[in-house]
């Protein structure tokens, strides 16, 4: 990892997605770390601190984004995350979560709509690093 | 045209004239809903008044705001939710707080509006609402007329069908924004891959007909005596260029010939999914064994690869519509998910049997048997 950029995790199944991703995030000056699967995530985080981490919500299983982001802020509270998903409406918050046990400790500090201009990605990434 | 009757609870006057401006008259329609919508406003200021409403009129879409003066909207929510109304509640709140949002849709909350909002965003929260309550009931007519399973296939279908589109998106906007420079050469990867997730979505929706044709039975069956080793040789030839794309080479041990009566192109489907699955997942350099032969009254339709192989928790999901097993090997590979689906309908409807001996990194063997000799 490089030490003088900050590290974001980006966690997609889709390698569009991922690519696309990794690209506005490279371009914002930041070095981007990709992986492609709640399983590889979970191995990655048992070794590794990112500066902040870009879930995406269905991988594996339907709340993958959700069970990395809870498993993140165990491990490391301060580490801010982002939820990006195709599954919110197009005017706020939806959750697709079924279970009920599950929405008890959703723990992300932003959800995204997938598909979100440059700058805006660039302005929220910033202002949960506080830069 | 259906009236979805709103009710707006929100103590303050000027943002219930606001919402009943905005959505008078306001409405909508969805591409896959014959009906269209629009929208009859009803305002309470407390939730004691909503109360009252609510018990004298079926309420389609209930506006909630949260800081109401007494009883605060999220304690309202959880008792219009404990009545199991037939309703969708989307919350109008200043402070979305992420606790807030949490609590409100566990207690049945479709969505949240912040405030202050404008004409277009309560718009878009609207249709997304009537939409949601449209699909709800639909569900549940579905259920009482046990097409449940139909409705779940189009539930995932529209989530495979979103992934593309949002793909193809993003790199439209990196090339509409110039985010990697003046030159074209420059988007050339994006373009293929566009082109690319757009091939795959064209052949999902190949594939899907191709299942729902299997599933209502419109599909006339064309049976005629065919000789199904001349369909094998037929399918091979069309798998040539794409095996040779994956330096994948196919080993052929067909019997000369083999005429059965069955639906010409049910069997090249049939030989077309096997083959084409043997060489998509297979390695650099893999092999592809193709075997046809006659035992007793059963042609034995074998196709074995030395490709990627699965474990068994993968094998179980394999049958499952839309079931593309996924893990890093898979990712590059594009598949509809229906595939195998369509293969177990098709090996049904002629009364054979599939057998799956697979080992991760191995490769995968399928038999299949067709009771075809009379």
């Amino acid at each position: 990892m490089d030490n003088t950029k900050k590290n974001i995790l980006i966690v997609d199944d889709d390698v569009d997605i991922l690519e696309q991703i990794k690209m506005y995030v490279t371009s914002y000056g930041f070095n981007p770390i990709t992986l492609s699967s709640q399983k590889e995530a979970e191995k990655f985080l048992e070794t590794n601190k990112p500066d902040l981490a870009i879930f995406d919500l269905m991988m594996e299983k339907d709340d993958s984004g959700f069970i990395l982001s809870y498993k993140l802020k165990k491990k490391y509270p301060d580490v801010p995350v982002i939820i990006a998903t195709a599954v919110t409406s197009e005017a706020g918050m939806v959750f697709g979560i079924d279970e009920k046990g599950e929405r008890d400790w959703i723990k992300a500090d932003l959800y995204l709509e997938k598909n979100l201009r440059a700058d805006q990605l660039e302005r929220e990434i910033k202002k949960l690093l506080k830069l | 045209m259906t009236t979805l009757k709103v009710l707006v609870v929100d103590d303050e006057p000027a943002i219930r004239s606001g919402v009943i401006r905005i959505l008078k008259n306001h409405n909508v329609s969805f591409p896959f809903i014959q009906e269209d919508f629009d929208f009859e406003l009803i305002e309470a200021g407390t939730a004691e008044i909503a109360t009252e409403i609510l018990e004298k009129t079926k309420i389609d879409i209930m506006l909630l705001d949260n800081k109401l003066p007494g009883m605060e909207g999220i304690e309202f929510l959880k008792i219009v939710s404990e009545k199991k109304l037939d309703l969708a509640v989307m919350m109008i709140t200043s402070h979305a707080s992420l606790d807030l949002a949490v609590m409100a849709t566990r207690r049945g909350a479709y969505n949240f509006v912040p405030k202050p909002f404008t004409p277009q965003e309560m718009r878009a929260a609207i249709e997304s609402i009537a939409k949601h309550l449209y699909l709800k009931r639909m569900t549940s007519t579905l259920k009482e007329e046990g097409k449940q399973i139909r409705f779940k296939f189009l539930s995932v279908l529209s989530h495979e069908l979103k992934s593309p589109i949002n793909a193809i998106e993003g790199y439209l906007r990196i090339m509409q924004e110039k985010q990697a420079g003046e030159n074209i050469n420059n988007y050339k990867v994006m373009i293929e891959r566009s082109i690319d997730r757009i091939k795959g979505m064209r052949g999902l929706i190949m594939d899907m007909l191709d299942l729902t044709k299997i599933e209502s039975g419109t599909k006339t069956q064309n049976l005629k005596p065919v000789d199904i080793c001349e369909i094998a040789r037929m399918t091979l030839d069309s798998m040539y260029p794409l095996a040779i794309q994956k330096n994948v080479k196919i080993y052929p041990d067909l019997i000369e010939e083999l005429t059965v009566t069955a639906d010409p192109s049910e069997v090249e489907i049939i030989f077309n999914n096997l083959i084409s699955n043997a060489v998509k997942y297979n390695k650099d350099g893999g092999k592809v064994f193709f075997t046809i032969k006659k035992q007793d009254e059963n042609i034995i339709i074998i196709v074995e690869d030395t490709g990627i192989g699965m474990n068994e928790e993968e094998q179980k999901q394999l049958f499952k519509e839309f079931v593309r097993i996924k893990n890093q090997k898979t990712q590059q590979i594009s598949g509809s998910g229906l595939g195998l689906s369509i293969l177990q309908k098709l090996v049904d409807m002629y009364k054979g049997n599939i057998q799956v001996d697979s080992k991760e990194d191995v490769g995968t063997k399928f038999t299949v048997t067709l009771p075809l000799i009379k």
